[in-house]
């Protein structure tokens, strides 16, 4: 018999309904998987006990014939999802011990769909990082290495770290993530797997610990495109308690999946493809144009022309409501608290602050802070705002002649750990491709489209038009059928 | 319009007081503006905050669309610009009442835009007397928790129950002159508030609150610098601090000196002004477009509703009383200066006119004079309101018409009125047990006018050689002989009568 952690989530999904084995099997066999892969650290919390749980119940479910779309289906939590009853630390010291008594919106409807829970998943620290190196509780290993011969520890990417890690190792086959610049997409390039941020406003917001508010969405990351189309069916939705939330039916992406693209147009934007990028990434984009017209579709050149700005932009966006939504973590009410003999309320702040908050949380919130000043305010952050306008009006000018765009997902493959966190800028740059997106709400993907020389997975990106996830998913299973992506990473944890 | 004259004396001639108000006014609403938590005012320390109050990782907040009407129908009270878009705001800054490190308003794009409110300086003249004062505009924002330093020798505690309360900013033009034209304005303001229930109007219940901001100039030079005095929490307190905050500036002035823009601080025990803090360290609040909040739009069918639950507002309503009911400018200035008296007096007049089948203007006259001398001195006597007078307008009218229609005289109604008071019982029914009522027996009276007259012969040749004045007098003796029963028109009647001889 397979390994039931080799199985996709529709074959445990289907396998459990077809009676091949119970859900206590299943979750058992991901508690084993997670028990042996410390080496990893991409759980921050394990909840294998939840896990069993939730598998009795679906295993009673089934005898009863009451079956939920995920009964059997155990996943990873990332930890920037607030969960009752289980620790949630958004990855920080200031948060730890934190205990919510609500769950969020996202995590509810996937406990409610019947899913299980395995743990809650290390990211980067309030997912502000590409690398998962920013971390309360350390870095998350990928588990993939070069073929080099050497063991050098490579990042999963980030901040969904825990999450592209934890799948790409089976010990888990699905996880959620959260995505706010890249944060699904860099780290499923990174580690063969597969993710979809949907448009803004197609999961709720309501729970999770915010980053930066007009660009933050959950999304799924698991091994294939149908696991993803079917589990962001049970994570989208209107949810009342999210202003920003769209009010509209869930399609039923899984359900209408079709690798055919007779009749689409996919757009090539000429920005993305600047002096000096990676041969093998350019190789594996010319590839990916080549799938994609197999699979039917027509191929134009289109032009973005702000993409440039882009950066720049989220970089002053992102780090100025961030500065605004981390304010409350105060020591006041909850979390860490550092009172040093003597303390007024400003020290207080300050001692929290200063030990609750790792380098790169302090460094965006003083960038956003500086960009909201008076005096600032204008040139930075007024300025910013235009651009993202032009950056989303940049994109519906292409889609006037196209259905969807490919790009390259990252600029590299996995990188090793400690090779950029000394330098930002380059650790930003990691970023390029996934940013504009997000600027402009639209719906993304990566997925798997080979290994480079050194045997790392590469990923492709697909920007579809607001809503329009399911053309996303479509093209993503076209390449995903062409590439026939099957590496895996060698088990030395 | 009316130019004000209140002038300070300096050593250097006179001086212009200029103000401008910042009102911040709760809106009367059971739960808070972006959470569905309660707001009862004194309740027990953090038993009204939900999860969006207190901050909780991952909370958003959702506007409260009573909150979003009550202030839409408050800027059409005072005929302002009602903007369809508008937006909320951040305004950061640290503070431990201040659970999500920022306050959610609305600085750049508020709901209402300019308006008016017109006071009266003169309650005896109201329409000669009239003075506009501009409002610059109304937003919407979130209160703060409020600190405890009294609950433990080295620590303050937090009570979070008024975070995340809805207040409107009333944001006046600096239109006034004067600290009278100050208190005119807020009392205006508070009646309008109570008139369309926006707000309670509860100053000692910190529902109501004003910032005060002051300058002074030589008339007709340029605005001043101004400061500004937080929290004032009454009328009198916001007259105190214009008068007080004026004549310190003139003596800094007058000194060679400067104002400084500052906030400061009203202490009513020593009713002076304290520097709170300077405009140097005052807060860089980076205000931002919240976003967590979409821009607030409101259609056509919505202020629509909100225009049509408008009540009759109290200008309207007082030119109603003098016009159409016949009072006088006085008495309809004060039965309409407050929302609940109005209401209590509309009822009255109502029952008035349905129990004697006449029209409300008909009596109308006699219910605001009894209303506003004989409830009003009774109530004050008792330490009563309207809201807890023992009786009622229903009760009220029926006295009224038990004394229209003769069945007993005014002076006795007086009487009947106490008993009211004291047994709550209905005035027909003390009328009839005390035997009250008033006798148009000719007989009885002219016996008794009678006696009178044969006891006082000496006045009554002093009004028969001319001194008229002391008619009243026979009448009054009479009265007081029938032991008030007597019908006043009938006694007059006969004592004319008599006297002719």
């Amino acid at each position: 018999m397979t390994d039931i952690t080799d199985l996709t989530v529709a074959e445990i999904r289907d396998g459990f309904r077809a009676g091949d084995f119970s859900a206590r099997e299943v979750a058992s066999a991901f508690n084993a998987n997670v028990a042996t892969a410390k080496a990893l650290n991409a759980f921050i919390v394990e909840t294998p006990d939840s896990a069993l749980a939730a598998a009795d119940a679906a295993d009673a479910a089934r005898a009863a014939g009451d079956l939920k779309p995920l009964s059997g289906v155990p996943i990873g939590m990332k930890d920037l999802f607030c969960t009752q009853g289980v620790q949630t630390t958004a990855a920080s010291h200031m948060l730890e011990g934190f205990v919510p008594t609500y769950e969020s919106t996202v995590s509810g409807k996937l406990w409610a769909a019947g899913a299980g829970m395995l743990g809650k998943l290390n990211l980067d620290q309030f997912a502000m990082g590409s690398s998962n190196e920013t971390s309360y509780y350390g870095n998350v290993i990928s588990p993939w290495r070069r073929n080099d011969g050497g063991n050098a520890a490579l990042a999963p990417g980030g901040s969904s770290g825990g999450s592209s890690s934890a799948i790409a190792a089976r010990l888990c086959p699905a996880a959620t993530g959260t995505d706010t610049g890249g944060s699904i997409r860099q780290p499923a390039a990174f580690t063969g797997i597969s993710g979809i941020k949907p448009t803004y406003g197609r999961c709720s917001r309501w729970g999770i610990v915010a980053f930066a508010s007009s660009l933050d969405q959950a999304g799924p990351m698991a091994r294939t495109v149908r696991d993803n189309a079917l589990l962001l069916e049970v994570m989208a939705g209107f949810d009342p308690k999210d202003s920003t939330s769209l009010d509209l039916a869930v399609p039923q992406w899984e359900a209408n999946l079709s690798s055919d693209l007779r009749g689409k147009t996919v757009g090539i934007p000429r920005e993305y493809r600047p002096d000096g990028l990676n041969a093998e990434i350019a190789a594996l984009w010319d590839q990916g144009i080549a799938w994609l017209k197999d699979a039917g579709a027509t191929v134009v050149d289109v032009s973005l022309p702000h993409t440039k700005y882009a950066l720049p932009t989220y970089y002053i966006i992102a780090p100025a409501e961030a500065s605004s939504n981390l304010a409350r973590y105060d020591g006041v009410r909850y979390g860490q608290r550092d009172l040093p003999d003597g303390a007024g309320l400003q020290d207080m702040y300050a001692a929290t602050r200063a030990a609750g908050f790792g380098p790169e949380v302090k460094r965006r919130i003083m960038i956003g802070t500086y960009v909201l000043s008076a005096g600032f305010y204008d040139a930075y952050y007024t300025q910013a705002q235009k651009v993202r306008a032009l950056i989303a009006r940049d994109f519906e000018q292409a889609f006037e002649q196209c259905d969807l765009l490919l790009t390259p997902t990252a600029p590299s493959a996995a990188f090793t750990l400690g090779e950029k966190q000394a330098d930002p800028l380059a650790m930003y740059l990691n970023d390029v491709f996934t940013v504009p997106a997000s600027l402009a709400g639209l719906p993304a993907m990566s997925v798997p489209g080979g290994l480079d020389a050194a045997g790392l997975p590469l990923g492709l990106q697909i920007i579809g038009k607001a809503l329009d996830e399911q053309t996303v998913l479509n093209a993503g299973l076209a390449i995903e059928e062409r590439a026939g992506f099957v590496a895996r990473p060698d088990k030395w944890w | 319009m009316t130019e004000s004259t209140y002038r300070i004396q300096g050593a250097t001639g006179e001086w212009e007081v200029v103000v401008g108000l910042e009102v911040h006014a709760q809106i009367t609403t059971n739960a808070k503006l972006f959470s569905g938590a309660a707001t009862a005012f004194g309740a027990e320390p953090n038993t009204q905050v939900s999860l969006v109050d207190a901050a909780m990782p991952g909370m958003l907040p959702v506007p409260n669309r009573e909150c979003i009407r009550q202030a839409v129908r408050t800027g059409m009270a005072i005929d302002a610009q009602i903007n369809k878009w508008s937006r909320f705001d951040r305004k950061n800054y640290f503070y431990a009442d201040l659970p999500q490190g920022y306050q959610i308003s609305q600085l750049y794009h508020p709901i209402v835009g300019e308006g008016q409110i017109a006071i009266v300086l003169d309650e005896k003249n109201p329409d000669t007397s009239t003075k506009v004062i501009g409002v610059e505009r109304i937003h919407v924002e979130q209160d703060a928790g409020k600190l405890m330093h009294d609950q433990h020798p080295t620590s303050s505690y937090v009570d979070l129950n008024r975070s995340g309360v809805a207040l409107m900013e009333i944001v006046s033009k600096p239109d006034m002159r004067s600290p009278a034209e100050a208190g005119a304005y807020l009392s205006k303001l508070r009646t309008i508030l109570r008139y369309v229930g926006s707000c309670d109007g509860n100053m000692d219940q910190g529902s109501m609150r004003a910032d005060v901001n002051v300058s002074v100039r030589k008339p007709g030079e340029a605005f001043g610098t101004r400061t500004e005095t937080k929290n004032v929490n009454s009328v009198r307190f916001v007259m105190a601090v214009v008068e007080h905050e004026a004549s310190r500036q003139v003596d800094v002035l007058e000194a060679g000196g400067k104002i400084v823009q500052e906030t400061r601080l009203y202490d009513p025990d020593r009713n002076e002004t304290r520097s709170m803090r300077s405009k140097e360290d005052a807060h860089d609040y980076r205000y931002f477009p919240d976003p967590d909040l979409l821009p607030l739009e409101l259609d056509d069918a919505f202020l629509e509703e909100c225009r049509a639950s408008l009540p009759e507002l109290p200008d309207v309503k007082r030119k109603r009383y003098e016009q159409a009911l016949g009072l006088s400018a006085y008495n309809a200035t004060t039965l309409t200066a407050d929302a609940d008296t109005a209401r209590w007096f509309e009822t009255l007049v109502a029952e008035a006119a349905r129990i004697q089948g006449k029209s409300e203007s008909d009596v109308a006259k006699a219910s605001a004079n009894w209303l506003l001398s004989e409830l009003y001195g009774a109530l004050n006597r008792l330490g009563k309101t309207l809201d807890t007078s023992p009786v009622g307008p229903t009760d009220g009218a029926e006295l009224l018409a038990l004394v229209a229609d003769g069945t007993i005289s005014g002076t006795i109604a007086k009487q009947v009125f106490e008993i009211m008071l004291e047994t709550g019982d209905k005035p027909a029914k003390i009328v009839e047990e005390k035997g009250l009522k008033q006798t148009s027996d000719t007989g009885a009276i002219e016996a008794a006018v009678a006696k009178v007259l044969a006891d006082n012969g000496d006045k009554v040749e002093q009004y028969r050689g001319g001194k008229e004045a002391l008619f009243g007098f026979f009448v009054g003796q009479t009265m007081k002989a029938m032991q008030g029963k007597a019908n006043p028109q009938v006694v007059n009647e006969l004592v004319k009568k008599g006297l002719a001889g």
